[in-house]
């Protein structure tokens, strides 16, 4: 309850301050945020756009923590808590390539132009649904659990090739490419105190999130599977 | 040593039958004669053809490599391969095999695809070789580690190029890389970062591959 509280609080105040937030010339009250050449209005989908992929993120290496837990403990509990969090994950993977594709179109002038990163969203799309295929692909629930961990897993060692080296060392179009002069790491390209702040408490906000719909999800899987094993 | 015996069990039964040879050799056929037959007397730029030659040899490593693990269910030879062996030398015997067969078809597929295009010229032979030496690794251990999956996994066929572009996607992506660059010529020193990505994702996949055997054979 107290968590679902904080979740309220923090994404009510996100969404508030994400979209009706001004952005000015000078900034000189500590609502105003200030002017990113070249992006203006359309900065503002960091705080939504980022906090999406980011807990796409998490979602997948919950799922791989839980796999390498069913593979030491062979306990279907773990097997559902991880397909759980790919559920959760998939939704978000489509959210962030949806809302990142969209804005591309109006900044950078189409749908898709294979920006290393777009690539790695890309490529976890594909993960994902490979997962599914394979665990609609087999009956037995123990050879489904342990098969699909030992999938994510490979995935998983394989995945951080792109999110996190391919997007750095190569040349793209978003913040903290190889030929990106002007920025540092991803964080601290020309955000001033509040927008870092907004962008934050985002993160914390969908993080929450995550966990939230995670256990959620867990449990309706878990009465889902009992269910049918009454009616068998 | 065991591995090396299995390995040759392998080879033996693959000549004897010559399954996945004939379907090998048939698959690159039929593949190089479609990019043909789309080009017509098109010509086609260099980069384009550095690309296509991945598509063919991911395409016919889809085709041919899921043999090593499924004809071993088809025939009903596993529990005789859990009495005999450990997981761990069953791998070996098996990834032996897939690199072999990985090997002798991508250089029969980049010999044949030099002799038909024209515009495939590679400045920079060295370094195609090498980044061809390292893919080749790299495809033939994650396609045995895929194949060990869908072989468990039941339904053959259409899992296995949807469960192993994903995990190969980094490699090819890679090797496209390096192929552009040796067509336009540049040093091993200059690529030096996409052949340290070569050699992460084999080390990589290697390992995971040996510690996750395990789970996958003994259901």
């Amino acid at each position: 309850m107290v968590w679902k509280s904080i979740l309220f609080l923090l994404m009510a105040f996100v969404i508030i301050a994400g979209i009706s937030f001004p952005i000015v010339e000078h900034p000189a009250l500590w609502y105003q945020f200030p002017i990113i050449p070249g992006l203006e209005e359309k900065a503002k989908i960091i705080f939504f756009h980022v906090p999406t992929s980011w807990l796409t993120v998490i979602a997948f290496l919950t799922s791989t923590i839980y796999s390498v837990q069913y593979l030491r403990k062979k306990d279907l509990d773990d097997d559902a808590k991880a397909y759980a969090a790919a559920q959760i994950g998939i939704i978000f993977c489509i959210l962030a390539t949806v809302t990142g594709s969209i804005w591309a179109k109006f900044n950078w002038g189409s749908f898709w132009n294979w920006d290393p990163r777009e690539t790695s969203i890309f490529m976890l799309l594909l993960i994902y649904g490979a997962f599914f295929a394979l665990r609609s692909a087999i009956e037995v629930e123990e050879k489904k659990a342990s098969l699909s961990a030992v999938y994510s897993i490979i995935a998983f060692v394989t995945v951080p090739f792109f999110i996190f080296i391919m997007p750095r060392i190569m040349t793209g179009l978003h913040p903290g490419s190889a030929n990106d002069t002007n920025a540092g790491p991803v964080v601290n390209f020309k955000m001033n105190s509040n927008m870092l702040l907004v962008f934050f408490l985002s993160l914390a906000a969908f993080t929450i999130l995550f966990f939230w719909m995670w256990r959620l999800n867990y449990k309706s899987i878990i009465y889902k599977d009992k269910l049918t094993k009454k009616l068998v | 040593m065991k591995a090396y015996s299995l390995f040759k069990k392998d080879i033996q039964s693959e000549l004897r039958t010559r399954y996945a040879i004939n379907a090998l050799v048939m698959f690159i056929l039929v593949t190089i004669s479609v990019i043909l037959f789309s080009i017509g007397s098109e010509k086609i730029s260099e980069y384009l053809t550095g690309g296509l030659l991945w598509v063919v040899i991911f395409f016919s490593a889809m085709s041919g490599l899921s043999r090593a693990f499924v004809s071993e269910e088809e025939r009903g030879t596993v529990m005789t391969l859990h009495l005999i062996a450990s997981p761990n030398t069953v791998f070996t015997g098996k990834l032996l095999f897939n690199l072999i067969l990985v090997f002798a078809m991508n250089i029969v597929i980049a010999l044949l695809y030099s002799l038909i295009f024209d515009s495939f010229v590679l400045k920079n032979l060295s370094l195609f070789i090498v980044a061809f030496i390292l893919g080749n690794i790299g495809i033939a251990s994650s396609s045995t580690i895929i194949a060990a999956i869908i072989a468990k996994a039941g339904s053959k066929g259409t899992l296995y190029p949807v469960l192993s572009f994903p995990i190969l996607l980094p490699l090819i992506l890679t090797l496209l890389e390096l192929t552009k660059f040796s067509i336009d010529g540049a040093s091993i020193g200059e690529s030096y970062v996409e052949l340290t990505v070569l050699i992460c994702y084999n080390v990589v996949i290697l390992t995971a591959s040996f510690l996750l055997f395990d789970f996958i054979w003994k259901d």
